[in-house]
């Protein structure tokens, strides 16, 4: 029995091994390029700068196919954007309302409360205007892929002619970091491809790297609150615990 | 002996609802052998956790929605509109988790110091019911936001029914309320994860008169004798309680604040499809060794008894293991076979989060048999071929002696 445990557990750990080096060799999809973004670590915050020029990235480029419908105007103001700007923001947009007295619906200026209108107005239209591939909503992209926000930016800013002998079929593109090597998006960025509000050289590497942090954000707004709040509630539970440790050692005492 | 007091009202009260006399006994007097180890802590840890599942989840309810056009939009509307929405929701699905871990080390201690032991086995039969129904509470659970995760999860669980012979097809339909995973389903398994959280607080009351009944264990495995073996529950273990409640609490925290999906799914962040199968359909983490017994029987019908069989023989444990000795101190083999047991549970685990093909299957398969030759051949055999130890006479003499077994064991 003890031999056979030990053959048991012998193999396992061989077994281990093994595969892991096997994985790595017959993987085709690249592990994504890890950023230290200013939202890591356990005290990280969004920067402000970096995640509007992420805004601005998807407003002039992505939302022409990603919709964000959980993102609200209002939203705007907690990246920075005063109140002003992002009234200014929303009026940009116009949104379906109704019906209105007679039963029709119109159409007016997007208010602050709004959410962001999607592009389509039903997947199956986003399917048709995109050569049936759907474009997903951005809103939790960045939580919703193995990888988060590194796998955004790589997949963004990898696209390469260097396609390592895959074949991609007409109407999707090589893109080492996407499961399944082929992809129906097109290279979405270009360098210059737009010009940022705060003078920062746009290039594709800089805008993946923007939207990818603002995309963090649309998926986790709660996450600089999240994290001062675990800060004093981690702090409290260690001094909590230290001081009902010394309360334990001083009542047990007692009974030597 | 009822609860002694000057306060007329609190006697008028008790004496025709003895509540007082029931809470001092329970917090207050009963003796606990005075050598419990820190491993001892952990079901006091599952009552609080219990509370706080319990309590989220009601707050959850409030601004959920079961609808499966709605129930993924609900749950990011918790998340972004619903004051500290966000925070009850990563309390609610990180607790799920910490859950698990305190009643698997919960379990491993039982184990160990051989709790399920004669005159216990209603303790441990009873919580291996918890158990089973843990696991389909959270299994529901896990369905109702609606990701891809939730629906598929769902669809491959469900479906393991209909392996079964003749039954198995209408029971699945039963199940789903349905011809597929569709609103039905997903309206049922709301209700019953809100319904099977008070069953297992009814199954906990019934856990702790059966635990009151007979005593605790402790880690010499020998019962109490005299006074000078046990000591009250307050002060001494109500102290050392909140004291591991801290300590899980920072655990939990650490999750809950700083890594929130850390044990979930990002395929559960895409709305549920249900044309769009994802790569790889894998359970919560902690059916992992579960699944993994599932996917090592080649045969469906036999899979799914296996699985079954697999919690199934922890009610006969008892009678399984034919060792006069309870702790696993005094047991030098049967220790051993404890953590190459414990590694095994792990090793399952590993391998059911991997795709179910080559080495994997192999090593699945392998410690499938010894999941199940753990109990079925070791534990009985082990009790006559192992010399234990010799006991010391009582619990009181090993303490004062300084022998006390808390360095023996502490990582149960």
């Amino acid at each position: 029995m003890v031999y056979r445990s030990i053959k048991v557990l012998a193999a396992a750990l061989v077994g281990l091994g093994l595969t892991t080096g096997a994985a790595l060799a017959a993987g085709e999809v690249k592990p994504p390029r890890t950023v230290d973004w200013h939202h890591s670590g356990p005290f990280g915050t969004y920067d402000r700068a970096q995640v509007q020029r992420g805004f601005q990235v998807y407003k002039e480029v992505c939302a022409s196919c990603h919709g964000l419908k959980y993102i609200a105007y209002r939203n705007l103001m907690e990246i920075g954007f005063s109140e002003d700007q992002a009234k200014a923001i929303a009026g940009e947009y116009t949104v379906e309302d109704g019906p209105d007295a007679s039963g029709d619906m119109f159409e007016r200026p997007a208010r602050l409360s709004d959410k962001i209108p999607s592009p389509f107005p039903n997947a199956n239209a986003a399917k048709a205007s995109n050569g049936g591939a759907y474009p997903i909503d951005l809103s939790l992209a960045a939580k919703a892929r193995v990888g988060g926000e590194d796998y955004l930016y790589s997949l963004l800013s990898g696209y390469t002619d260097d396609t390592h002998g895959h074949e991609c079929s007409t109407g999707t593109y090589y893109n080492p970091y996407f499961p399944g090597s082929c992809l129906a998006m097109p290279p979405p960025l270009l360098d210059d491809l737009i010009e940022y509000v705060d003078g920062t050289p746009a290039t594709t590497e800089q805008m993946s790297k923007d939207v990818s942090a603002f995309l963090t954000w649309t998926a986790e707004p709660k996450m600089e609150e999240r994290k001062q709040m675990g800060f004093k509630v981690i702090v409290f539970l260690i001094i909590m615990a230290g001081l009902l440790y010394a309360a334990k050692r001083r009542i047990w005492a007692r009974l030597h | 002996m009822s609860f002694q007091t000057d306060n007329k009202l609190i006697k008028w009260f008790d004496d025709r609802l003895p509540l007082v006399t029931v809470m001092h006994h329970t917090f207050v007097q009963h003796p606990y052998p005075r050598n419990l180890n820190f491993a001892y802590q952990f079901g006091s840890i599952l009552g609080v956790m219990l509370t706080l599942q319990i309590v989220t989840g009601i707050v959850l309810a409030m601004h959920y929605t079961a609808h499966t056009s709605m129930a993924f939009d609900s749950v990011e509307h918790i998340m972004r509109d619903v004051n500290y929405g966000w925070l009850l929701r990563y309390m609610h699905a990180n607790g799920a988790s910490m859950f698990f871990i305190a009643v698997y080390l919960h379990m491993f201690r039982g184990l160990y110091y051989g709790s399920y032991k004669a005159p216990r086995e209603m303790i441990w039969m009873i919580g291996v019911v918890i158990l089973l129904v843990m696991m389909a509470t959270g299994f529901m659970g896990y369905v109702l936001p609606w990701g891809q995760m939730s629906f598929w999860g769902a669809t491959v669980i469900t479906n393991l029914f209909s392996a079964l012979p003749i039954v198995g097809d209408p029971i699945v339909t039963w199940l789903w309320g349905g011809f597929a995973v569709d609103n039905p389903t997903l309206n049922r398994f709301f209700s019953l994860h809100y319904l099977l959280p008070f069953v297992i607080f009814g199954l906990v009351f019934l856990h702790l008169v059966a635990l009151h009944q007979k005593g605790s264990t402790n880690p010499l495995g020998i019962e109490i004798k005299g006074p000078a073996d046990y000591i009250s529950f307050h002060p001494y273990f109500t102290v050392k309680d909140f004291f591991g409640f801290a300590v899980f609490g920072t655990v939990f925290a650490v999750f809950v604040f700083w890594f929130p999906n850390y044990l979930g799914h990002a395929d559960n962040y895409i709305p549920a499809d249900p044309l769009v199968t994802p790569a790889h359909i894998v359970p919560e983490w902690y059916f992992l060794p579960f699944y993994a017994i599932l996917r090592a029987v080649p045969d469906k019908l036999m899979g799914v008894l296996a699985m079954f069989a697999a919690i199934g023989v922890l009610f006969i444990l008892p009678w399984l293991d034919r060792s006069r000795v309870r702790s696993a101190a005094f047991r030098p083999q049967y220790k051993w076979f404890f953590w190459i047991f414990a590694l095994d549970c792990v090793v399952l685990g590993y391998v059911g989060s991997q795709p179910a093909e080559g080495l994997m299957l192999v090593i699945s398969r392998i410690a499938t048999i010894y999941y199940f030759a753990h109990f079925l051949i070791l534990m009985p055999v082990l009790g006559w071929f192992e010399r234990p130890k010799p006991l010391p006479t009582s619990i009181a003499e090993a303490v004062l002696a300084g022998k006390t077994s808390t360095s023996e064991g502490e990582k149960a």
